[in-house]
């Protein structure tokens, strides 16, 4: 096969487009919560928990503190071992003599003092140190979301399940929150600004439109909200809250003290009615949010979850992998229709030419203002 | 090419035993790469008695939850090769046939792999620009992404270095330190602090994390005695026996290893999968790396090769026989674009653009690019965006390779003059961009540009080739897997290679130097294979494109003007042979180092008239562009 012949058979491979982000009024929400290492799990299967119900504990091992004893006490290395005056295993408080060196008669003396408080773990005679392991740090893990232990994964950990309403955003920013859903935009055009955000949000998750405000943001943080969900935010201002640009997408474990949930993408960018919808049907409700997204393997996207007890599943809980069809609606996520919203209307299976001139597998959309053809790569599907 | 009896092949005996059948009565062979997202097998298949690339099947790959088992993704690979031929692959347990009876099965597999975030090291040493420094280049060659290099003195305190070493979760550690004979003490140090950190593996903190000690031999016993009862631990030559010397090939070696029998074989599926395959698993960089190796084996010319993707970009540098990978983790094409935009700063990307756009209207159009990775340029504009963001990927990628392919620090500077020692101080890379004979490219934004003009543009504008050089690509994605397959039959991995994968995109010729904008630079004369003869004389600042196609050559005298220089010195002409390729040659006298005017407006008219010189872009986009 020639190298033409071969680059057409490549780009007959080149289907793919991005899997819908989910917005389900009723689903069956899972949740594994798992320790870093080995532990306790501290709830028994069938029990109820509650957002911030602690599940399991662990340990985990100590910091170590590196003592370099040869050098405090101005000896060789082999022969720390004769005077240490604390073994292996022997607890030692902040301060404690750990070593010493008295020759002649005591008129010199030197000590080695332990910097902090711990227990002995090694003494090298290669090097002179001396490790001191501190205490053992606590962790625990809460269940972040209210529902029914389900598996108890002994040592490890849970999963808990509760039927929600579960939003998938596109990227966000801030770890695990929980608190009381509120609406506080009249349209999902609308951008949530500061004076939007008033003392009484205290805990709350915020449902913004459009946009969050670089000023909107901070007052929600000073004010102590938990939560902004909204459809786009600025770059620039993105950058202004962390005092970073963001370089790759895996974010979570920013230092903030409000979630941020953006569903749609980055600009000033309406967020998607259903959602909008949904969201405002649910003002009042709890809400956990997770703001941890990660663009790679293992795609992880920020969530709201809704717990819903009342809710019964079955026709909610459909899997909706089933790919795209006429009819099918969908969001375009690239130039020069970015945001639009529309339905498919027909997936032609020849290459065309697009304005790039590449040839690419493409789709036919139907927008408000007519019918549009896009590379199929360039929209999602919208998962209802 | 010839068969196996081509000098510059080494057999490898081993092959031999693995192989089902004798290797003149193969007919088939597949070749997976197991990528963090798509799995992508390649069939190839003994056509009129010659090896030839077919066709391909990609699946997406099946690592994470629900599916938690890598081999669904290489089954659903190979099925659509199935369908794509008519052939049955798979038996009906969904095991690959081997070796093959008739339409049924292939007689050898093999496979790449990078999911889950491929081989993540740390490596340590004792002083950072000598062993750690060492240990780095073992790891990176061996096709690892590198997460943190500790040393004794690296500048951190040791709490700092114990707090960092907890944190990471690598796959494994290689240990360097010390010269033989040289200190002991200082190995230890860095060993202890290791040992004390008690770092956990990334895939479960169950099973022992392996660690390679490539150090002083004289304290194996020591590390022996500290190391042994909490990491697999496997002790090698030391990778610098002297300060002169580096040997990296029993650490890399010690890596595959141990990448085998304790990392992949932990990761979900692979147990399975390394019963199918007859070779061992590689990383994927280190079969792309083995690719270009290849290249400069058969070329025997200094080779520069680069991997743009998604999330990372790879440049592979063989110059004078020394084989150096860098990883720049965090710059791609996708997931990592927002971050080249943080490294090269807004006015590096858009001084490429020959268009007006807002800089707020790019930062946000590259951010909705990560988070929304698979999307592919639609509009002209967004494609001219992505080639400038490529430009500026590619370049700090070969920045930063020239920081890990350096002359060895602490080596004794013996007979050298006062003048050589400052100049050997002040460039310590030894890559010198007027003795690289290729650059060869691959990844998805080469790979799919719609004409090729722009891609030999973008590496050479990222990578400034100076002198004659010839540039490559690939035509699908297929040099990790005929990395790795040429670890047992170069020969068919380089037939299938010259004939299917490589598109010979031309040749560059760049004086390297500066000289006053219109000013005479070049003059060209070549000797057509139409017997006509091109001749022109160049000024100063111009980028031609001439007509000559893939496996044609021309004979042609290079005659620089003042101080440039095209490979025989200032002012000398150069008498070469200049193969040609799909774009044909490019003559650029734009000068090395490349600069663009300071002017906004006078550099969006200069980068019209080199892109409308090459034919870049439709000519209708470029008319409405320069208004």
């Amino acid at each position: 096969m020639t190298n033409e012949t071969t680059e057409q058979a490549s780009a007959k491979k080149a289907y793919a487009y991005t899997p819908g982000l989910k917005v389900k009024k009723a689903i069956e929400v899972s949740r594994t919560r798992i320790l870093p290492i080995p532990g306790e799990v501290l709830v028994k299967e069938n029990e109820e928990v509650d957002f911030e119900t602690n599940v399991a504990r662990a340990e985990v091992p100590g910091v170590p503190t590196l003592l370099r004893v040869s050098e405090v006490l101005n000896i060789a290395p082999d022969v720390v071992p004769a005077f240490m005056v604390k073994g292996v295993g022997d607890s030692v408080e902040e301060g404690d003599i750990v070593a010493q060196y008295t020759p002649f008669w005591g008129l010199i003396k030197r000590f080695a003092k332990a910097p902090i408080k711990g227990v002995i773990e090694a003494i090298s005679d290669q090097t002179g140190q001396v490790v001191i392991r501190e205490p053992p740090i606590p962790v625990d893990i809460t269940a972040y979301i209210s529902g029914k232990v389900v598996e108890i994964l002994p040592e490890r950990g849970v999963v808990i399940e509760t039927p929600s309403t579960f939003i998938q955003g596109i990227f966000g920013i801030g770890g695990e929150r929980h608190g009381e859903l509120s609406v506080v935009v009249e349209s999902n055009k609308d951008a949530l600004t500061a004076d939007d955000i008033k003392p009484e949000h205290k805990g709350k998750i915020l449902v913004g439109g459009s946009l969050v405000t670089l000023e909107a943001y901070k007052k929600a943080e000073e004010l102590g909200v938990n939560g902004v969900i909204v459809g786009g935010i600025k770059g620039a201002d993105l950058k202004e809250i962390l005092g970073y640009e963001i370089g790759v997408a895996i974010t979570g474990h920013e230092s903030v003290n409000t979630t941020l949930v953006v569903t749609e993408g980055f600009g000033q960018m309406n967020m998607s009615l259903r959602t909008f919808a949904l969201l405002k049907d649910f003002d009042g409700f709890d809400a956990a949010v997770n703001g941890a997204t990660q663009i790679r393997a293992g795609v992880i996207r920020p969530e709201i979850i809704i717990p819903q007890r009342k809710f019964a599943l079955g026709s909610g809980a459909e899997s909706l992998d089933q790919g795209m069809i006429p009819g099918t609606p969908v969001r375009i996520i690239r130039e020069p229709y970015f945001g639009r919203i529309g339905t498919v209307a027909s997936l032609p299976v020849q290459l065309q030419k697009v304005d790039t001139e590449s040839d690419v597998r493409v789709l036919e959309v139907v927008l408000e203002e007519g019918n549009v053809v896009v590379p199929r790569a360039n929209v999602e599907i919208i998962e209802e | 090419m010839s068969g196996s009896s081509s000098p510059i092949w080494e057999t490898d005996e081993t092959v031999a035993l693995k192989l089902h059948k004798p290797k003149e009565e193969m007919e088939r062979i597949i070749v997976t790469d197991v990528g963090s997202t798509t799995t992508k097998a390649r069939l190839f298949q003994k056509v009129k008695g010659e090896w030839r690339y077919v066709v391909s099947g990609e699946a997406p790959t099946t690592v994470e939850a629900p599916y938690e088992n890598v081999i669904m993704g290489v089954q659903n690979a190979v099925r659509e090769i199935e369908e794509l031929t008519g052939h049955n692959f798979l038996s009906d347990d969904g095991t690959i046939v081997k070796p093959g009876q008739g339409d049924l099965g292939v007689d050898f597999y093999c496979t790449t792999s990078s999911a889950g975030g491929g081989l993540q090291m740390m490596v340590a040493g004792v002083i950072k620009t000598m062993t750690a420094e060492s240990a780095n280049r073992a790891a990176l060659g061996a096709g690892a992404i590198v997460m943190d290099a500790i040393a004794v003195d690296d500048g951190r305190p040791d709490y700092e270095k114990i707090e960092r070493i907890r944190s990471l979760r690598p796959d494994m550690i290689l240990l360097a330190g010390g010269t033989d004979g040289g200190t002991t003490k200082l190995v230890m140090e860095i060993a202890e602090i290791i040992a004390a950190s008690d770092p956990k593996a990334r895939l479960g903190v169950d099973y022992e994390l392996p660690l390679v000690f490539a150090g002083n031999t004289a304290v194996r016993p020591q590390i022996k005695r500290l190391m042994e009862q909490k990491f697999a631990l496997s002790i090698v030559d030391n990778i610098r026996p002297i300060l002169e010397e580096e040997d990296t090939e029993p650490a890399r070696m010690a890596i595959h290893e141990l990448f085998m029998e304790h990392v992949m074989s932990h990761a979900p599926g692979y147990l399975q999968l390394m019963e199918w395959t007859d070779l061992d698993i590689l990383p994927t960089p280190a079969g792309e790396g083995m690719a270009m190796q290849l290249i400069a084996k058969v070329e025997r010319k200094n080779v520069l090769g680069v991997g743009l993707g998604g999330a990372t970009t790879n440049v592979y540098s063989i110059f004078d026989g020394r084989f150096v990978r860098s990883v720049s983790a965090n710059l791609g094409m996708s997931y990592s674009i927002s971050n080249v935009l943080r490294e090269a700063g807004t006015e590096n990307i858009i001084r490429w653009i020959p268009f007006d756009l807002d800089k707020a209207e790019l930062v946000d159009m590259l951010r909705n690019k990560m988070i929304r990775p698979t999307t592919i340029p639609h509009a002209m504009e967004s494609l001219v965006v992505e080639h400038a963001v490529a430009r500026e990927a590619l370049r700090l990628g070969l920045q930063h390779h020239k920081t890990i392919a350096t002359r060895l620090k602490g080596a004794k500077l013996a007979r050298r003059m006062v003048g050589e020692m400052m100049e050997y101080r002040l460039k310590s890379t030894y890559i010198d961009m007027m003795k690289i004979g290729i650059i060869s490219g691959t990844g998805g934004l080469l790979s799919h540009a719609p004409r090729r003009a722009q891609s030999l543009l973008v590496l050479t504008d990222a990578f400034l080739p100076e002198g004659v050089t010839k540039l490559y690509q690939d035509s699908v994605f297929m040099m990790p897997h005929l990395g790795v397959l040429s670890t047992a039959f170069p020969d068919i991995a380089w037939n299938i290679f010259d004939k299917d994968c490589l598109v010979r995109l031309g040749t560059v010729i760049a004086p390297k130097g500066v000289a006053e904008m219109g000013e005479k630079a070049l003059n060209v004369e070549m000797d057509m294979p139409d017997g006509r003869t091109y001749e022109n004389e160049l000024p100063f600042g111009e980028i031609v494109r001439v007509s000559l196609g893939e496996r044609e050559t021309a004979k042609a005298i290079l005659t620089p003007e003042g101080d440039l220089d095209v490979g025989a010195g200032p002012e000398k002409p150069l008498q070469t042979t200049i193969e040609g390729g799909v774009v044909g040659v490019v003559i650029d006298t734009r000068g090395r180092p490349l600069t663009l005017p300071a002017d906004k407006e006078e550099k969006r008219m200069t980068l019209l008239r080199w892109f409308r010189s090459l034919d870049l872009y439709p000519k209708a986009r470029m008319t409405e562009w320069e208004k």
